[in-house]
């Protein structure tokens, strides 16, 4: 499908550029006009050229310290839940029961979590996991081990990883799902013809229909996990120690907390500045494999899933489609 | 050939895991305070509703829910009224910039809602937005709306473009052809799109708590001074948090049948 060029369609576009800049532009150049300057309280600002930023990407700093530390963290953090996520919820989405009332109450309770605001996800986990109160911490102390999430480190990151895995793995799994929905029936009566396995079905069929929503969801949880904020903040408040100070709790702990203007915009462009190259590297990825997936439906429309050399759904597809 | 071995075990293990933590914080909504603190009990052995009537006869406390929708529902108006005709423009024509800006929108949704809590302060306090739900409405735009359209240009998308010409040859004005038929041929879509942003912004908290103060508070707020201001009224706690979930499962409820294809933001 060819889109036209037509210039007016700007018009269109106009509405939201004008809201998306005044929320994302005007407050990023205070950010911009921020980092630059030292403030002495008294609204009285000086300026300080690029010194914010040599002392955030020192590690011998205090401020450079605590930011690459949070980031490290940051980092470790997102590798680890979408190291569980990812095949947990094809898992998942993958054991989704086929027909009938359950598909919606499974649907249901899986979305649940993903509604609830982000401050009571962490009061919930709160809750759950105190070792007086909470039947999980209860539980596990009754066992005999010496869980405490508010004064060991280790527990502590624990818990706010079980916590992200109970929040998000839905979000994978339901992206998934609306995967797998799209694959025809065709498809798997093909691969039975041939006698393909199990296995065989997942690498050739399932696994590159859902490669494009597998792609959103490692870019959505990514992000996500990048700039978390409330759930850890509520739960362990960044403690104990430093141990779950994350890089938006350090950067709130900076802006709000101690009002350093210059410090918090200086961190929060570079922030930004990951971010968006990251969201960038996805976004490239993206675009060309949507547009591979284009060419390679346009000259050869009935292999689009790529098939095993072991799997020729072509000749095989054709009778069954018509008599199904 | 759909699905794995020993899936209904797995799928129950994991419906399990997600609602038990769900199930503690109901359960504990109904309890007594003394009993929450003294001993383990699974389910509420004095069953009580004072917390619940707490929230419902106190105003600061009920009128924290009211706060958060106002701000939800215009956040989820404004966005989708600007995110339809950009999306239209995205899917069928090609302009200066599109790639661009596009990426520009989707990179906003991505910028972390800690980076701008300040900056956002101090504009809209200079407008003098501040403490009011258009201010919280407003600062959410920034996620919702390039999630808006990039979910409404999914489906857009899926309108085949033969009924745009065969429209406008028929004498229709685009205003016209715009209301009158392409936004019923899309309204599942725009019923995922409003769906993303009332969850996105029901559930923020950061932005919604430091642009308001008493007028326009949240209850997610409310919550989080009120229970370090009381010390450890954990049932109070519980049952504002049992209450923030209840508008959610409503959505949930209401868009079941779209869900899969929701997620997928209208692009598998």
């Amino acid at each position: 499908m060819d889109k036209t060029v037509n210039q007016k369609a700007w018009f269109l576009v106009l509405p939201v550029f004008l809201v998306v800049a005044f929320s994302a532009v005007l407050p990023l150049m205070t950010v911009v006009n921020y980092s630059m300057q030292d403030t002495f309280g008294n609204n009285q600002f000086f300026w300080n050229g690029v010194g914010w930023f040599k002392e955030l990407l020192d590690p011998s700093t205090d401020l450079g310290g605590r930011f690459l530390a949070s980031l490290g963290r940051n980092l470790f953090f997102s590798m680890v839940i979408l190291a569980i996520e990812v095949p947990l919820g094809i898992v998942v989405a993958l054991s989704m029961p086929r027909q009938g009332w359950t598909v919606a109450a499974c649907l249901v309770i899986l979305a649940l979590p993903l509604l609830i605001p982000w401050n009571v996800v962490g009061t919930i986990w709160q809750i759950f996991g105190r070792p007086d109160i909470g039947l999980m911490g209860y539980t596990l102390n009754a066992m005999g081990l010496d869980y405490n999430y508010v004064s060991n480190a280790v527990d502590a990151w624990i818990t706010v990883i079980v916590m992200d895995v109970w929040h998000w793995t839905s979000l994978v799994a339901l992206l998934c799902y609306a995967g797998l929905k799209s694959i025809p029936e065709a498809y798997y009566q093909a691969a039975q013809i041939d006698g393909a396995s199990r296995w065989a079905v997942f690498k050739a069929i399932q696994l590159p229909k859902m490669n494009r929503v597998l792609l959103i969801a490692v870019l959505l949880r990514f992000m996500d996990s990048f700039m978390i904020y409330t759930e850890p903040f509520v739960v362990t408040g960044g403690g104990p120690g430093n141990s779950t100070t994350f890089v938006s709790i350090e950067l709130v702990k900076i802006a709000l907390g101690q009002f350093d203007l210059g410090k918090a915009a200086a961190l929060s462009l570079v922030y930004n500045l990951i971010i968006l190259i990251v969201c960038w590297i996805f976004y490239t990825v993206m675009t060309n494999a949507g547009a591979e997936r284009k060419v390679q439906a346009e000259s050869e429309p009935a292999t689009e899933p790529k098939p095993l050399a072991a799997l020729k759904p072509v000749t095989a597809l054709k009778p069954k489609e018509g008599v199904a | 050939m759909h699905s794995i071995p020993g899936r209904r075990v797995i799928m129950a293990l994991f419906l399990i895991f997600l609602l038990l933590p769900i199930y503690w914080l109901v359960n504990m909504s109904f309890k007594t305070n003394a009993e929450i603190v003294s001993t383990m009990t699974l389910w509420p052995h004095t069953p009580t509703l004072q917390h619940y009537r707490r929230i419902f006869t106190d105003e600061s406390w009920y009128s924290g829910y009211i706060n958060s929708l106002e701000y939800v529902v215009i956040n989820t108006i404004i966005s989708i009224s600007v995110a339809l005709p950009a999306a239209y423009a995205f899917s069928r024509y090609r302009f200066l910039g599109d790639k661009h800006l596009f990426f520009w929108l989707l990179s906003n949704r991505m910028a972390p809602a800690a980076v701008y809590a300040l900056p956002f302060f101090n504009l809209y306090s200079a407008i003098g937005l501040f403490d009011t739900p258009w201010a919280v409405a407003l600062a959410h735009c920034i996620f919702n709306v390039p999630l808006a359209v990039w979910i409404l240009e999914g489906f857009v998308s899926g309108v085949p473009r033969e009924i745009d010409e065969t429209a406008f040859l028929d004498g229709y004005s685009f205003p016209r052809f715009f209301i009158r038929i392409l936004v019923p041929l899309i309204a599942s879509g725009i019923g995922v799109a409003a769906f993303f942003c009332f969850m996105f912004s029901w559930v923020e908290l950061l932005l919604a708590r430091t642009l308001t103060s008493v007028q326009a508070k949240p209850i997610a707020a409310i919550m989080t001074r009120t229970v370090s201001a009381a010390g450890m009224d954990w049932g109070l706690l519980a049952a504002a948090g049992v209450l923030t979930i209840i508008p959610g499962a409503l959505v949930i409820w209401f868009v079941r049948n779209y869900i899969a294809s929701g997620f997928a933001l209208g692009r598998v």
